[in-house]
């Protein structure tokens, strides 16, 4: 059969695993393609190394055109980490969800952040573990049901969502970029994750994006009510934009940092 | 190799610790990844130091674990990397090896054992050997030196390296916290003036020529879909493992030819097995040794090959019966009395060997 329109892809993605795995609705694709553009501007097919992490990012393992290592939970970063610091020549992604990120590997992304590790690091925020079936995350939402909080998170027994990119803005030195995408803005979320593995080739320091995304699945929404989560619910917690950029002078004035960290 | 750090060779009375440095400086290791946690600290204090002069590099992580998976990385990116551990810091760089076990990955772990469970003692044990061979969700599929010396610490620090890149699999020296910080002669050389070959690293990852375009990209995973996709990948690592293992093993006998009491121990344990064969012969008593320097894989043909006309097998160890049930493992089928002089964490002397020996023996 012939096939006349082709969907565009970015050149980086592999066409050989596509149509990918992710389930219908998922902010994956989104992320990565956002990710390929960015991949395909800066022309660094030839030197990127992707690390996917454990929980539904791990399906990306053979997604890209890339060289690619899928890591344990949490353990991407440390992998490239180790990576970087013997072949500084190559630019290394760590592609990873928010428990991975915020939780079991949460020391990592702190310390690695602290050290300026050139590292890019990427984090798909959708409320919840996703590939286990659902259960809390660190970021899940105040009242939001999930399979281990069913009658909804309690933030007084469970504590409140986390702020991964205002945590890491707060103790990552001069030279690291931090910013929070959307996939409901694919264009600023491209920018966002450009700008990120910009900041690596240039040497500058830490780069970390978080994008919001959304799984339909576990969040058990149509596409009307999953849409409303991320650009209503999700956005009013998790406030959009970047937190660091390497270029901001800030001569003779202390760096503002709110109790929680977020950016006003 | 930019400078070689050992020309001819050099006696030194030095500790452990600095003598497994100069054993991978020796073995041209690129990267120490590390964590501090005693007995095996100044292992990085030697290697800092020694940094800048050789061109090598360093980082202290912020755990064990990321220790572990930085190794990984470095290993990955085709260099000689390594890292050293201890204790509750070998129980969270099982993690990390249990990765490379699963992607064949030539890890260098140097394990310098403290007393355990737990937070144990920072001095000294042989309770690790458990977690060394076999630690981690899979199958033991590692390769574990045991030394007893500080030549020997040279010699296998450099023959892990060689062993790892060779036959890709996570490789360890097994020492303790006594070898550590103890200090003795010892003969540092360059391998190469003695007609070692140093193994050739390879990258798995970052190739050259763009992927997807002048060559497919290097997929690298550890997890599988369906048991019959990870039973094919564990099948073929434990068979390539089981065609590696008589080129690997080494062990060490003493007076075994008309041995009636086989004295087994590995380690330092193993030089106190050794002196009292001399002793307890003084007073009669056929006494032989068996030393095996791979734990992993273990020399089992060739234990099993000497146990013929011996009445009795003694294991003497600092842990309770780590090594006495792989050599019960090993010996299954041979109906040979095994009795074990079992002392976790604590120093074994050949007097107390050869004392219990003659009362467990009614000699």
């Amino acid at each position: 059969m012939e096939v006349t329109a082709q969907p565009q892809m970015p050149k980086v993605w592999r066409a050989e695993t596509k149509p990918h795995k992710f389930c219908p609705g998922c902010g994956h694709g989104i992320v990565l393609k956002a990710l390929g553009k960015a991949i395909d501007e800066l022309n660094i097919q030839h030197n990127t190394i992707f690390g996917c992490d454990i929980g539904c990012s791990l399906l990306t393992w053979d997604f890209f055109n890339l060289d690619t290592i899928q890591t344990h939970h949490g353990r991407t970063i440390p992998v490239l980490v180790g990576i970087k610091r013997v072949r500084p020549e190559l630019v290394v992604v760590s592609y990873m969800g928010d428990g991975g990120a915020y939780a079991i590997g949460a020391q990592h992304l702190v310390s690695s952040a602290n050290r300026n590790e050139l590292v890019t690091v990427i984090v798909v925020n959708n409320t919840q573990y996703a590939m286990t079936g659902g259960q809390m995350a660190p970021t899940t939402l105040p009242g939001q049901k999930t399979e281990t909080s069913p009658y909804g998170r309690d933030i007084k027994l469970t504590g409140k969502p986390m702020l991964g990119p205002e945590l890491v803005a707060s103790i990552a030195p001069e030279g690291a970029y931090v910013a929070r995408g959307t996939v409901s803005n694919v264009m600023q979320l491209k920018n966002f994750i450009k700008k990120g593995l910009e900041n690596q080739i240039k040497g500058n320091g830490f780069s970390f994006i978080e994008a919001l995304s959304a799984c339909p699945t576990n969040w058990r929404t149509n596409a009307a009510e999953t849409w409303s989560f991320i650009e209503n619910e999700m956005s009013e917690y998790f406030p959009i934009g970047e937190l660091r950029t390497p270029d901001e002078k800030k001569v003779g004035e202390k760096r503002k940092v709110t109790s929680n960290g977020a950016k006003h | 190799m930019d400078i070689k750090p050992i020309q001819d060779e050099k006696r030194a009375f030095m500790t452990g610790n600095e003598v497994i440095v100069w054993g991978a400086l020796a073995a041209g290791a690129d990267i120490m990844y590390g964590y501090p946690i005693t007995p095996q600290n100044e292992i990085m204090h030697y290697w800092t130091r020694l940094v800048p002069k050789y061109k090598k590099d360093f980082l202290q992580t912020e755990d064990e674990i990321s220790a572990g998976f930085t190794t990984v990385g470095g290993v990955l990116a085709g260099k000689r990397a390594f890292t050293a551990t201890a204790g509750p810091g070998n129980v969270l760089m099982q993690e990390a090896l249990s990765m490379a076990e699963m992607m064949r990955l030539p890890t260098v772990v140097i394990v310098t054992q403290r007393g355990g469970p737990s937070t144990g003692t920072v001095i000294y044990s042989q309770q690790e050997v458990n977690l060394t061979c076999f630690g981690g969700n899979g199958e033991g599929l590692r390769i574990v030196y045991s030394t007893s010396s500080h030549q020997e610490l040279f010699n296998y620090t450099i023959k892990a390296f060689n062993t790892a890149w060779k036959y890709r699999f996570p490789t360890f020296v097994l020492s303790d916290g006594y070898q550590s910080k103890m200090r003795e002669p010892v003969t540092i050389y360059d391998p190469e003036e003695k007609g070692i070959t140093i193994e050739p690293t390879e990258s798995l990852l970052g190739l050259p020529g763009t992927p997807g375009v002048e060559r497919d990209p290097a997929h690298l995973r550890n997890t599988y879909n369906l048991e019959d996709e990870l039973y094919n990948v564990v099948k073929s690592s434990v068979k390539e493992y089981n065609s590696i293992i008589s080129k690997i093993v080494e062990y060490d006998t003493y007076a075994v030819e008309d041995a009636k009491v086989l004295i087994i121990a590995h380690g330092v344990v193993s030089r106190a097995a050794k002196a009292a064969i001399s002793s307890l012969r003084e007073k009669g008593i056929k006494a032989g040794y068996f030393r095996p320097i791979t734990l992993r894989p273990f020399p089992d043909e060739a234990l099993r090959s000497l146990v013929d006309n011996v009445d009795h097998i003694v294991v003497a160890e600092s842990a309770y019966g780590q090594l006495e049930n792989i050599v019960k493992n090993n010996l299954y089928g041979f109906n040979i009395p095994i009795i074990g002089y079992l002392r976790p964490g604590m120093g074994i002397t050949p007097e107390e060997i050869t004392d219990f020996v003659k009362a467990e023996l009614s000699l």
